[in-house]
């Protein structure tokens, strides 16, 4: 399947294949008025199977929420048909307004503007909520 | 603005030095009647509680400070929709710090980011309570002169009480600590807490479900009430309830010197009949809270620059 290539924006690389629909969902990419690709289940060498994501624009990115969604994957700025720029992405030490807390007793329960903020633990790799995490050890 | 919501905002030394003030306190009382005064301590509860709010408002009073309260949600601007963090910007307006309780989790949190004076967490739902586990460590102290090379058991509700996870996590940094857990399998200590503070650390542990089997191994026994509002089933409760009551046949393998603790309120888990031997503390634990919470109250002022 050929997509074409991007005159100046952004190619989401080396995404788990089946990761691209999330990324797609938390980068909000469904408001954008240019042409997004999202391309499923490519042939890669190094991963097997990967997705990748164009975005026919330089729009501004979070690139926490790809750090938090899949920190294996690689964004490659365009600019005029060449790549600009190659950016390896990290996890997250800290996450606004990405997700949002389930706990029921979580205080942004009942007060709706309360940022959601999560950090990242050293348990697995996993976030939790600040409002309810346990929050690192001094001394 | 320093505030303390979480036991682990405290390091060890800081555990050290609020306990040595504690116990200066104690001994000479009227050092301390007049460092407050002309100060005052706003305590927002808007959830009931007997001992903690009295005990914040008693501690304020003997460092010669003034107290002002919101009792109940329903006594405040909260009942109007008024958020936690404009709650906490007003009353920064009025008051000099703030011990709060709230039923959500992450209430302090909330308004310590808001307030512009200190906040003490009094309690935010099932997370932290820290002035609790102040007064479990004074009490550890204060009977036993050390807080190191200790076999501390924890019997009862493991699962949910959030005073045992603090005292856990509190008890975890001193050295040669060793900790029994003792609880009906559907109680045990959470799978994070073993994993994050106790095997992480390497501290040595075991569980188990027979406390007269341990008993004789402790020198501290804390003791915790299965809380009805914890669970779903109403049937759990009941089969869960009456797991363990400490009962004067069950100390008889006990050591001498064991120190039995409890946070209270207590339902039936210790019988009254132990409340005149010598190794029941959970009194001497109210009384504490209170000098740990007169501590803490000095120290965030001190280092707030107010007093």
């Amino acid at each position: 399947m050929n997509i074409d290539s991007i005159q100046n924006g952004i190619v989401i690389d080396h995404i788990t294949a089946g990761r691209g629909m999330r990324l797609y969902e938390l980068l909000h990419l469904d408001e954008l008025d240019c042409s997004v690709a999202i391309i499923k289940n490519v042939t890669s060498q190094k991963m097997g199977k990967k997705d990748i994501i164009k975005i026919d624009s330089d729009v501004d990115i979070n690139m926490d929420v790809i750090g938090f969604v899949d920190p294996q994957a690689t964004v490659n700025i365009i600019r005029e048909g060449e790549r600009a720029d190659k950016r390896c992405i990290e996890m997250p030490r800290e996450l606004v307004n990405v997700i949002r807390c389930k706990n029921p007793r979580c205080i942004t329960t009942t007060e709706q503007e309360l940022d959601h903020v999560f950090r990242l633990t050293d348990r697995e790799n996993k976030y939790t909520a600040v409002s309810t995490a346990k929050r690192k050890q001094k001394g | 603005m320093r505030s303390v919501l979480d036991i682990v905002d405290l390091s060890v030394e800081e555990l050290d030095e609020l306990m040595q003030t504690a116990c200066d306190i104690i001994d000479h009382p009227e050092k301390y009647q007049e460092v407050c005064k002309h100060k005052k301590l706003a305590t927002l509860f808007f959830e009931p509680s007997t001992r903690t709010r009295l005990s914040f408002e008693a501690a304020m009073y003997e460092l010669g400070g003034n107290v002002i309260s919101v009792s109940s949600a329903g006594a405040s601007s909260a009942a109007k929709g008024e958020s936690v963090a404009d709650t906490a910007k007003t009353v920064s307006c009025y008051a000099d710090i703030i011990a709060m309780r709230h039923p959500k989790e992450g209430a302090a949190l909330v308004a310590s980011r808001a307030a512009s004076i200190p906040v003490i967490n009094a309690g935010d739902g099932g997370h932290n309570h820290p002035t609790q586990t102040l007064a479990d460590l004074l009490t550890i102290y204060r009977e036993k002169g050390h807080m190191d090379n200790l076999t501390v058991g924890l019997c009862g509700d493991l699962k949910f009480g959030r005073t045992v996870h603090s005292l856990i996590n509190a008890m975890s940094r001193y050295a040669n600590v060793r900790f029994v857990l003792i609880s009906p399998e559907e109680l045990k200590v959470p799978s994070y807490v073993k994993k994050d503070v106790l095997q992480r650390q390497r501290i040595p542990y075991i569980q188990t479900t027979d406390l007269e089997g341990v008993i004789s191994q402790l020198d501290i026994l804390y003791m915790t009430r299965v809380q009805r509002e914890r669970f779903f089933n109403e049937e759990d409760y009941l089969r869960l309830k009456d797991s363990y009551i400490l009962t004067p046949q069950k100390l008889t393998n006990a050591k001498k010197d064991l120190s039995i603790m409890h946070p209270l309120p207590r339902v039936n888990e210790i019988s009254v009949a132990i409340d005149d031997d010598p190794r029941a503390c959970y009194f001497k634990q109210v009384a504490n809270g209170k000098y740990m919470r007169m501590a803490l109250i000095l120290k965030l002022l001190k280092e707030a620059g107010t007093i």
